[in-house]
């Protein structure tokens, strides 16, 4: 050893420097690890927008699509369905759509872009099992719900949503059934996936 | 001695068929950055080759996004399959037809820059000449007895080993001078563009990070530059109490 | 709080005395230089390695069907899994660089000889271990080189008189290289391999760390109990199991920071040429990434010329060498075991080559040559000349063994300082 004092301000500052840097470099190092966990350009592939056709769909009649490896149903409602939505808003846990379920459009009575036609990402809100479309009189049977007619019903635990996806009081699902985004091409195509931007 | 020389000029071109590999190459200076003449390479690879080769490695989205070309462009101009624009360059091409057409299974073409080279794609595309004794009535000159039909003949034009009259030692032989190609749609010099833009294309599909990595490298090069800086300076200032 | 903390887990396991002692107050020789620094890079591209090896198997699809399009689904869609094959396939290189290095290092200042024999053992047992995880590893691409390669190097086994047909077919668990083989390649190199040379570094660490580190003047820094007078000995503070059983003399300095500052300005330079390959050609000419392995594997077109990754070709030209194909194989395992059998070879007392006669430092530089050129030989195409070529460098390679054992017997040696120089 020798008998140079040590200049310790150099010594702090240039341990601390360097400290920084090399910290710099590790988290620079971990970026491509923790980036390739990002959903792969195949993944998002699979997740892309999807089109429908919904000319085919007969008024009271359901159709399931995948988007995202998610069942997302399209139903045409009748006037008959449309018009039970209004007389069971006291048995519903969020009958004014209040929690963020929906985008911005679908905030409304028919929590749709246009009243015709529900869409809905068909996953319980509760453990995430695929609810069952009961139409005619079945739901009211099947659910036992007393005066409304059209809903799905989950067979898991027995949640209940009526046609417009919103969740029935006193059931394990906390949430209503989520409305993806989603926009009309035309009068006979729909878009899963995004919503049209505003203006 | 005459007519020694003009024979020895005749086979050479012959004597470098045999030798296969040991072909010239032209040099392929071929530029990723340049996205017109990648679009012109991918449009020429649809239009020309994706009949036959895939490259189904590669998706015709990242093909659009990369070169710059609208998707809803590009779906209407170059992908001729009517799939998703998310989907691979791929054909419809049974391999057990390609096998009974060719006699060969053909090959995918994503990474066929990464196997040949960039010089020997411009080479060779460049290389065919007609051949009656050929089943497709084509030869070339660094893949001998190639299988597959010269597709670019309709640009090219009929492509022919060409001889020229010179003067050696004062005497007057007859040489190989090149291929020479007539009643193509393209000028030699358009032709050899056009192929140089294919290669280029091919170069970029072989390995379509390559730009936006030697981008990150750079960056990552000038950090360690600092890293190593401050890490000298500071086993500097330990080491002086040593010795 | 913080001290508590420590000290709870302390009283529970060992952590800052086996930090201490292994990491902080390890005695270093001070006059090691640049040839020191390659077990430090060497543990560095092993945990890179294995870092970019769990993430590759993320994505990475170990069957016949699915090997080759997965790696070129890691490299074009997964995001950053360029980046991450590439530090993966440049590391295999890197770590044979290293390792080259560190060996030749362990040869030139005699760090094999007596007390270390065992330690050289354990990192020749890392090296035989590095050399099956590189070769299976380079099968799982399934490229053409990969088929081949592994069809070349498994085919070895079938020179094993009676049993070596059934042994080929075993390894392969079909009557070809095939998914099967894949599949136990797979395994092998992602789990087996990896515990094994994990497992044999920390043997290697341990090791040195009981005989410590030699270093270039071959001058032994521990010595015994009571031979030193106290203004001889270190004033750096080291490790009592160290300075219990030793005094250390003062041509030491602490592994920490000492040690480890000198091995980080290394290893931001090997970084530097690291990632200029990595970013800028991975494929290094075709070196480290052979450009016949982009072209899916096809079990009935060879490719041209076959050859092993740079890092083995020494030994397939020793191979190829021996007309004859079981004398071939046995040649090259045999030129692999005369390293191992080096601390018994050499027989001189004197370490490092600076204190030895001149012809072992003309012997130790033939043999890098021989080796280099050897590998020049095993990597290119075949040629006339080359089989004459190979076959007097390989008689070359033995014959440094040769020379060494009968010259270290009675050698003239310089004599060794008492101190470390400089």
């Amino acid at each position: 050893m020798s008998n140079t004092p040590v200049d310790n301000g150099r010594r702090r500052f240039l341990t601390v420097t360097t400290s920084v840097v090399g910290a710099v470099g590790v988290v620079g190092a971990a970026v491509p690890f923790v980036a390739s966990w990002n959903p792969s350009m195949r993944a998002k592939a699979a997740g892309a927008d999807v089109q429908v056709d919904i000319s085919k769909i007969e008024p009271g009649q359901q159709l399931t699509v995948k988007w995202r490896s998610k069942p997302v149903w399209i139903v045409r409602r009748t006037a008959d369905m449309l018009a039970e939505l209004g007389n069971h808003d006291d048995r519903l846990r969020d009958p004014n759509s209040d929690e963020p379920q929906q985008p911005e459009f679908a905030k409304n009575a028919y929590r749709s872009l246009k009243e015709e036609y529900l869409v809905l990402v068909g996953i319980c809100t509760h453990l995430g099992c695929s609810p069952k479309f009961l139409a005619d009189g079945e739901f009211a049977k099947q659910a036992e719900v007393v005066g409304v007619n059209n809903g799905f019903f989950c067979p898991c635990h027995g949640s209940k949503f009526d046609l417009a996806g919103r969740v029935f009081s006193g059931v394990p699902a906390p949430l209503n059934l989520q409305v993806p985004p989603y926009q009309f091409l035309d009068d006979n195509t729909i878009l899963i996936g995004s919503a049209e931007e505003k203006a | 001695m005459k007519k020694f020389l003009a024979a020895l000029f005749v086979l050479v071109p012959g004597l470098a068929l045999s030798a296969g590999g040991d072909v010239h190459l032209d040099k392929a200076h071929y530029d990723l950055t340049d996205k017109a003449s990648l679009q012109n390479g991918a449009k020429l690879f649809m239009n020309y080759c994706l009949g036959c080769h895939q490259q189904q490695y590669q998706r015709y989205q990242s093909t659009f996004e990369d070169l710059g070309i609208p998707l809803e462009l590009g779906q209407e101009n170059l992908q001729f399959t009517g799939d998703k624009v998310s989907s691979y360059i791929t054909n419809n091409m049974k391999p057990a037809n390609a096998e009974k057409w060719f006699g060969a299974a053909i090959p995918d073409l994503t990474l066929v820059a990464r196997v040949r080279g960039a010089d020997w794609l411009y080479t060779y595309l460049r290389s065919f000449y007609a051949d009656p004794k050929r089943p497709m009535g084509v030869n070339n000159l660094v893949f001998k007895d190639v299988g597959m039909p010269h597709v670019l003949q309709e640009l090219q034009g009929r492509p022919v080993l060409a001889h020229e009259e010179a003067m050696v030692d004062g005497e007057k032989v007859e040489r190989y001078a090149g291929i020479k190609a007539e009643g193509g749609l393209m000028t030699a010099e358009q032709y050899d563009a056009a192929v140089l833009d294919l290669v280029n294309y091919l170069v970029y599909v072989g390995e379509p990070g390559r730009l936006d990595l030697e981008h990150k490298g750079k960056f990552v090069l000038g950090f360690i530059i600092v890293l190593f800086i401050f890490v000298y300076l500071l086993k500097k200032e330990y080491w002086r109490e040593v010795h | 709080m913080w001290k508590n903390l420590l000290d709870w887990i302390e009283y529970r396991i060992p952590m800052m005395r086996v930090a201490n002692m292994h990491a902080i107050q390890y005695p270093a020789p001070k006059n090691m230089n640049f040839w020191y620094v390659f077990g430090f890079l060497a543990t560095i591209v092993l945990v890179n390695q294995i870092l970019t090896g769990v993430w590759l198997t993320m994505n990475f699809v170990p069957t016949a069907e699915g090997a080759f399009a997965s790696v070129e689904y890691i490299m074009r869609e997964v995001e950053y899994g360029n980046v991450i094959r590439y530090m993966h396939s440049t590391g295999a290189s890197a770590f044979f660089i290293v390792v080259y290095m560190h060996m030749f290092r362990g040869m030139i200042y005699g760090s094999y000889q007596k007390p270390r024999e065992l330690l050289w053992l354990f990192g020749m047992f890392i090296y035989l271990a590095l050399m099956a995880e590189a070769f299976m590893g380079y099968v799982l691409p399934w490229g053409q080189m990969s088929y081949w390669g592994a069809q070349v190097i498994v085919s070895l086994f079938g020179a094993i008189p009676v049993i070596g047909e059934d042994l080929t077919v075993w390894i392969q668990g079909d009557y070809v290289i095939s998914g099967a083989t894949l599949n136990r390649f797979f395994a092998l190199h992602v789990i087996a391999l990896p515990l094994v040379i994990v497992i044999l570094v920390f043997l290697h660490i341990v090791a040195l760390h009981e005989v410590g580190s030699n270093n270039p003047d071959g001058v032994e820094v521990k010595r015994p109990k009571g031979s030193l007078k106290e203004e001889e000995k270190t004033k750096f503070e080291m490790h009592e199991y160290y300075t219990k059983k030793y005094d250390i003399i003062d041509d030491v300095v602490p592994f920490f920071p000492h040690i480890v500052l000198k091995d980080l300005v290394a290893f931001s330079v090997f970084l530097f040429g690291f990632c200029y390959i990595m970013f800028f050609a991975p494929e290094m000419g075709g070196k480290f990434l052979e450009h016949p392995n982009f072209e899916i594997a096809n079990p009935f077109k060879t490719p041209e010329h076959i050859f092993p990754v740079w890092y083995f070709t020494p030994f397939y030209a020793i191979l190829k060498a021996v007309p004859d194909k079981l004398l071939g194989v046995i040649m090259m395992f045999f030129s692999i075991i005369l390293l191992f059998l080096l601390p018994w070879i050499d027989r001189g007392k004197v370490k490092s080559w600076r204190y030895r006669c001149g012809f072992h430092k003309v012997n130790l530089l033939v043999f890098a040559g021989v080796f280099i050129f050897l590998g020049y030989l095993g990597g290119t195409p075949q040629a006339e000349w080359k089989i004459i070529a190979s076959q007097i460098l390989t008689v070359m390679y033995v014959m440094f063994f040769v020379l060494l054992f009968i010259y270290s017997k009675n050698e003239k040696t310089k004599p060794v300082p008492a101190r470390i120089t400089k």
